[in-house]
């Protein structure tokens, strides 16, 4: 409790603010039994090193939608345009070595995102949601058109990744993809939540919030929007590229609306707005996806409109209450 | 020497409506100036117009002798010129701690960093905790500004302005909504600012005013329609009628 | 260049057609309903199975590609719709593609992936020549049709005792309560004829657009634009926006093929940066 005086309050204040980045004990159970996976699971490695990828693309939008407010039917675009640009460094020898192809893709789509992000500040959420939509679908006809490029419909073939760090080859158990796609998504998870804890994370909220108001505290709305946007689609681009190097493999799928609406997906079943959600979510995407596709491979999408109107319909509020527990519990503990 | 603020010639009018007709108003540094008149008079549309929240038709905008007509709203906040509104405008999901604390980085310039972690820096902290105590918040520090209760949220509201250390502060409507007993809080932080600081208010209870207020101005269909100290304004049968509707009686 | 901006129109008619109960739906009631592809798609198929397979003369069929959709738009609105009025943008979007995922996915496990075709009348088929100008006969029956349609619907907005409690309803629903109106039923109806209207529209576009399981999905960006542009306060502004759109993306199309689909959504973008609450539409964004 809080005692009187200055000394004290000062004292509080400190560490109540300090708090709200300590890291939970749910947290560190969380990544540790994750890094056991590379040891217990070698079976696995395939199936974790898509729900790696999956997750660290369910946190981009996250930090669009969750902390900043923005909804976005295409967040797709930026994966797409980090997968292509990773299939093509690859393909054409520019960007040898993988990791440097990675950062390299990273930093192409932070440009894309940041061009694109002024399209976002104004207007409505359908305003947004029809920007962002038809921005992914521009980017897509373009992949089309432009097959010499992009191999159009086949796909961008003959993609060969060199060994990471020139050392470690990606093999076919997926060992080395597996190791790698979870070491960037941790780091990436890290300088989110740097992100996240910090006063430009916290004026995010405010913005979100209230951009009245944020305004009115000094807050430059504008930029700060542009500035997560970028990041966003940055994240969104590498998990892109590792989709490509991992599967040695890239096609117009990746731009796809259905991209888009299976992130929403996740986010909807991992919840928004606490950086885990992503994850849990594309866990029990993933999942839920390879049981189902047992049962009835083709009709996958019926099952996931199921999901979305089941939920939407009972409640995310209630939905969140499912996970509520566990939310209340990372955020608090 | 400048004026604190100061509107030329302001003017807002969309379709044919004047909300805001050739206003010019002079507000001394320093002072507490109130800004009163029947609904729909227009001071609202004014504060707005001060703050960058709506552009004027005509007329120009100064804080302290610059211009300011063309600035983006959170531009004049880092230039010294914050508000409140009438009804609260807060972030529901944030706690009052976290309101305060954005409110003081982002004055203090680290709203950009992205790294370090929010609260940790003891400048920072000291600021945080004198608003805290000042307005009574500190014992609801932790919880969410959604679940407050209205005066507490009401003195919220005015300590994110004051947080955000003002040369030029408005006030609309401050003690609106506040149940009576909860009102002496309100006059009291309001009445306990820098003498410094200039003060800006727009209230409907006469009371505040008349105790508060070191200057008046009157406005009526948008424009201004009188001025003068507290005692000429109260004295002045012309504001009775305007505030009354009693026909006006030529002398 | 006369044919191509006759096919253009013909196009945007259709296109206000299939779009204007979006425009209403999310006027009236701010709600964002991505599934409105589905109801024109039900039209289509529903006009392919009784020409088709029951052999229903085509003129009849179209009635009844309004009436169907219609139903079901009434049905659905009346019971799983209602709930989400309240809900955020966000939970409308995802409830509303969940729909169409549903419905993509059912009609393609009962009908196949396959486009599917109506047989048109002969007396469809072909054009006139009209001062060396090529006019399709179909095109023009939708031009005529859509036509039609949009004077009435203008009519019945502007002239009809229901259409001064839509537009009421439209401008503040808490005022037009207050009025004894009622919302709730003002709203049913127009989902119902917004909903009809689209499924006339898919019926009459099976020709011109294509028709497969896919349609909802390859067309709700279309639909988006035209109310974005158009703006959600009049018959007119969709009207407008869907001419503009028809005849830019078949002019885009004949004289620029590689970059022809590039120009609605470039249309699109730069309409919404200039004015977010569209071209022709009076009030603020929602």
């Amino acid at each position: 409790m809080i005692g009187p005086g200055s000394g004290s309050l000062t004292a509080a204040v400190a560490y109540h603010l300090a708090r709200r980045a300590h890291w939970r004990g749910l947290e560190i159970a969380f990544w540790a039994i994750t890094l056991l996976t590379i040891f217990l699971l070698p079976g696995k490695h395939l199936i974790l090193t898509e729900i790696a990828i999956l997750g660290l693309f369910a946190l981009s939008l996250d930090l669009l939608i969750g902390y900043a407010g923005v909804l976005s039917l295409g967040h797709a675009a930026y994966f797409g345009f980090g997968a292509y640009a990773a299939g093509l460094f690859a393909k054409h020898g520019i960007i040898g070595e993988p990791f440097f192809a990675l950062l390299a893709a990273g930093l192409a789509t932070a440009a894309l995102g940041f061009a694109t992000s002024f399209l976002v500040l104004r207007g409505s959420d359908l305003t947004r949601l029809m920007v962002t939509l038809g921005v992914s679908l521009v980017l897509r006809e373009i992949a089309n058109r432009y097959d010499g490029l992009t191999g159009g419909a086949d796909g961008l073939q003959g993609i060969t990744v060199a060994p990471l760090f020139g050392r470690f080859a990606f093999d076919i158990s997926g060992h080395v993809a597996y190791v790698y796609s979870l070491a960037v998504l941790f780091i990436l998870f890290l300088v989110a939540r740097r992100i996240i804890y910090s006063p430009f994370g916290l004026s995010l909220r405010a913005v979100k919030g209230n951009p009245l108001r944020a305004a009115a505290i000094g807050i430059g709305v504008n930029w700060r929007l542009v500035w997560i946007y970028t990041i966003a689609a940055a994240y969104a681009g590498i998990a892109g590229a590792l989709l490509t190097q991992t599967a040695q493999f890239c096609s117009l799928d990746v731009l796809s609306f259905d991209r888009s609406a299976d992130l929403l997906v996740v986010l909807i079943l991992g919840g928004t707005g606490y950086l885990y959600g992503g994850l849990i979510g594309a866990i029990l995407f993933k999942l839920a996806q390879d049981w189902i596709a047992g049962i009835t491979p083709q009709y996958w999408q019926f099952w996931i409109g199921l999901t979305l109107v089941v939920i939407v319909l009972v409640g995310s509020e209630r939905m969140a209450g499912l996970l509520g527990p566990i939310r209340k519990l990372v955020q608090k503990a | 020497m400048p004026f604190a603020l100061e509107t030329v010639g302001a003017t807002v009018h969309f379709g044919g409506i004047y909300a805001v007709n050739e206003v010019s108003l002079r507000v001394e540094k320093g002072a507490r100036h109130a800004l009163i008149g029947p609904n729909g008079a227009g001071k609202t549309t004014l504060i707005n117009l001060l703050t960058g929240v709506l552009q004027p038709s005509a007329g120009k905008i100064l804080l302290e002798g610059n211009d300011i007509t063309g600035l983006a709203p959170h531009r004049r906040v880092g230039l010294g010129l914050t508000r409140t509104f009438q009804i609260n405008q807060l972030f529901g999901d944030l706690t009052p701690l976290e309101t305060i604390g954005l409110a003081v980085s982002e004055r203090m310039g680290s709203g950009g960093d992205w790294w370090r972690v929010a609260g940790s820096r003891p400048s920072v902290d000291k600021q945080i905790v004198e608003i805290l105590e000042r307005f009574h918040l500190a014992d609801v520090m932790l919880e969410r500004t959604a679940t407050l209760p209205y005066g507490k949220q009401r003195l919220l509201e005015i300590a994110v302005a004051i947080a955000c250390r003002p040369q030029v502060l408005l006030l609309d409507e401050p003690a609106a909504g506040v149940p009576e007993d909860e009102r002496h809080e309100i006059l009291a932080s309001v009445a306990a600012l820098p003498k410094d600081v200039t003060v800006l208010f727009i209230e409907h209870d006469m009371d505040l005013v008349f105790s508060f207020a070191d200057r008046i101005s009157v406005m009526v269909n948008g424009a201004l329609f009188t001025e003068g100290t507290p005692d000429e304004v109260a004295n002045d049968a012309r504001v009775k009628a305007v505030y009354l509707g009693e026909d006006v009686v030529d002398e | 260049m006369l044919t191509i901006l006759f096919d253009g129109v013909a196009y945007g008619m259709l296109l206000f057609v299939l779009a204007c109960g979006l425009s209403v739906t999310l006027g009236l009631m701010n709600f964002i309903n991505l599934a409105h592809g589905t109801f024109a798609m039900a039209g289509g198929y529903v006009a392919v199975v009784v020409v088709n397979r029951l052999g229903v003369p085509f003129f009849a069929a179209l009635p009844l590609a309004f009436v169907i959709p219609a139903v079901l738009g009434v049905i659905l609105e009346r019971t799983i719709y209602r709930p989400v009025y309240a809900r955020s943008h966000l939970d409308q979007v995802l409830f509303t593609i969940g729909l169409v995922f549903m419905s993509v996915a059912a009609v393609d496990y009962v009908a196949g992936s396959q486009q599917v075709f109506i047989q048109l009348p002969r007396a469809l088929e072909g054009q006139f020549n009209v001062f060396g100008v090529g006019i399709g006969k179909y095109r023009l029956l939708i031009i005529v049709i859509c036509g039609l349609i949009g004077v009435a619907l203008q009519y019945a907005l502007v002239h009809t005792r229901f259409g001064s409690r839509l537009r009421a309803a439209v401008d503040d629903p808490r005022a037009a309560r207050g009025l004894g109106i009622n919302v709730n039923v003002v709203f049913a109806i127009t989902f119902a004829v917004g909903s009809g209207l689209a499924g006339l529209g898919g019926a009459l576009g099976a020709e011109i657009l294509g028709l497969d399981p896919q349609f909802p999905l390859k067309f709700m960006i279309y639909f988006l634009i035209v109310v974005a542009v158009g703006g959600t306060s009049s018959v007119t502004g969709p009207f407008l926006a869907s001419l503009l759109l028809g005849i830019s993306d078949v002019a885009g199309k004949y004289y620029v093929p590689k970059l022809g689909a590039f120009v609605i959504y470039t249309i699109m973008i730069v309409v919404l940066l200039w004015r977010p609450q569209g071209l022709f539409s009076r009030g603020s964004t929602r």
